[in-house]
């Protein structure tokens, strides 16, 4: 037998912003075991929730996450709005969709460029983040915000955008789309892109399904699950076909995030061209009593979120189940048998978010 | 040999391309009118009546109704617009320029102005107004009627 030694990875590491810290065992540059440890950024949301009222209790279940604040906050109205059992307006719904695949779009190109940074392509980097900035600022003259976006409330949403505004967000999107087909060419083609992303840390089909993978990690094992079909917000009456790969390695993992950000451009043009007139929001009068649960698809998979209700102005509880939680599992079992030199880039393949997961 | 130069066409569009970045603070951003940057508040407007106090979710915002001031913790504020959306007198208003930055925690605290005494009672002045109520109140009970 090797010798085996342990090398501490995290939770200060130069490719990953996010506090993880691994105990990597290995025999010589192969990992045999990784041990996780995770708890740096717990902030004690889901607490607050005895605190604060229940209709400002939005603006915190947003800033549980800064890249898919905009889905924390909705689907913890979606579940508040379950619980008083209203119908909110279309156009409420439609803006939640468009925000939605905008945050879809903007998170993956970050991973995009995480990825890039990962494995070393400093330029390509530059160009995802470049596009994401984009976004941003389309973000920030809609909402106000660039990474919080304060929208959403219980009832609808707090601001409308305009006709000449969506169809600006469009002409934007139409470009992006183009920029991004020859980005595409780099990241799926490139010899040296594809020798650090083939082949490695496979998820096969049955593993995924055993481990409970979720979002573009079970995708890209060949599992057509996508929370978006089953219809929240306005999805019910959106077409799209949900974005799967076959060959279960980083390759894919990135193949399938490349492809949605195309798709959610997709899903956004209908929107815009389907979204009907009319209120934002609806008024909510009374304090809830029950509850609810709620599933969204997040960039990085699906969430889930729960209410219970006692009648007074605070709710008894709220829980949020993230999508990183459930791929630290399949994360760990990639990173077996894995080389030293893959791991930042095994562990980014999950597009980990920790700061969801510890809330 | 193709496939190692797909990134050539990025690399030379750069290398003749102006800047995408701004020369900041040089030139200055142009914010969008919708853009949440500071919370500013009117005071001479204010009516002390804490609302924004009571709907802050980061606890930044004091009001001291008896000394007539208005206080912002500038760094514990989120910009979530909440209190905007909830100000009866619409006083308080978010500008597009983000607070300056500070070394320390700075906490503003901004003062009403005095309130006018309020005007002497004379058996006139009190005649005026009962008469006023009464009108008042017949007015309401031929409404209903």
């Amino acid at each position: 037998m090797a010798n085996r030694s342990v090398v501490p990875f995290g939770p200060q590491h130069p490719v990953l912003p996010e506090p993880i810290h691994l105990d990597l065992v290995l025999e010589d540059e192969k990992i045999v075991e990784a041990i996780p440890k995770i708890g740096y950024v717990h902030r004690g949301l889901e607490k607050l929730v005895e605190k604060r009222d229940f209709n400002d209790f939005v603006y915190i279940a947003e800033r549980t996450c800064g890249i898919c604040s905009f889905m924390h906050g909705m689907g913890y109205v979606e579940a508040m709005e379950r619980i008083f059992d209203a119908e909110i307006p279309p156009r409420a719904k439609y803006l939640r969709t468009i925000w939605c695949e905008m945050s879809r779009i903007h998170s993956h190109l970050l991973w995009l460029g995480l990825l890039a940074d990962g494995f070393g392509f400093e330029a390509l980097f530059y160009q995802c983040w470049r596009m994401r900035e984009k976004v941003l600022d389309m973000f920030e003259e809609a909402t106000g915000g660039r990474v919080i976006f304060s929208v959403n409330k219980i009832g609808g949403v707090l601001k409308d955008m305009p006709k000449e505004m969506l169809a600006k967000f469009v002409h934007n999107f139409n470009e992006i789309e183009k920029e991004l087909k020859d980005l595409t060419e780099v990241f799926l083609t490139d010899y040296s892109v594809e020798s650090r992303l083939r082949g490695v840390g496979i998820l096969t089909r049955d593993d995924a399904i055993r481990l409970g993978a979720a979002g573009p990690m079970m995708r890209a094992s060949g599992i057509s699950i996508d929370t978006r079909s089953i219809g929240y917000a306005a999805y019910e009456d959106i077409d799209f076909d949900i974005v799967t790969s076959n060959d279960c390695d980083s390759y894919a993992r990135c193949e399938v995030r490349i492809k949605e950000i195309f798709q959610s451009i997709e899903i956004i043009r209908q929107a815009v061209e389907k979204i009907p007139g009319g209120e934002i929001s609806i008024d909510i009068k009374g304090n809830p009593k029950g509850e609810a649960f709620t599933r969204v698809e997040q960039p990085r998979g699906e969430a889930i979120y729960y209410c219970r209700a006692n009648g007074t102005k605070f709710l008894e509880r709220f829980r949020i189940r993230t999508p990183t939680f459930a791929n630290l599992t399949p994360m760990l079992y990639t990173l077996k048998g894995a080389e030293l030199a893959d791991v930042p880039l095994l562990i980014l393949t999950i597009d980990p978010c920790i700061s969801c997961t510890e809330r | 040999m193709a496939s190692i130069m797909k990134f050539t066409s990025f690399a030379l569009k750069n290398l003749f391309s102006k800047p995408v970045t701004k020369n900041y603070p040089a030139e200055e951003r142009e914010y969008p009118a919708r853009a949440r940057g500071s919370l500013q508040c009117k005071i001479e407007d204010c009516i002390f009546c804490g609302m924004c106090q009571r709907k802050c979710p980061s606890g930044a915002i004091t009001v001291d109704r008896k000394a007539r001031q208005w206080s912002i913790d500038r760094m514990g504020c989120v910009q979530c617009e909440n209190c905007v959306n909830h100000c009866p007198k619409s006083c308080l208003k978010m500008d597009v320029h983000y607070s300056e930055p500070d070394y320390n925690k700075v906490v503003t605290t901004l003062e009403g102005p005095p309130v006018a005494p309020k005007p002497e009672l004379t058996p006139e002045k009190i005649a005026e107004l009962k008469a006023a109520a009464a009108a008042k109140k017949a007015a309401a009970a031929k409404a209903k009627e």
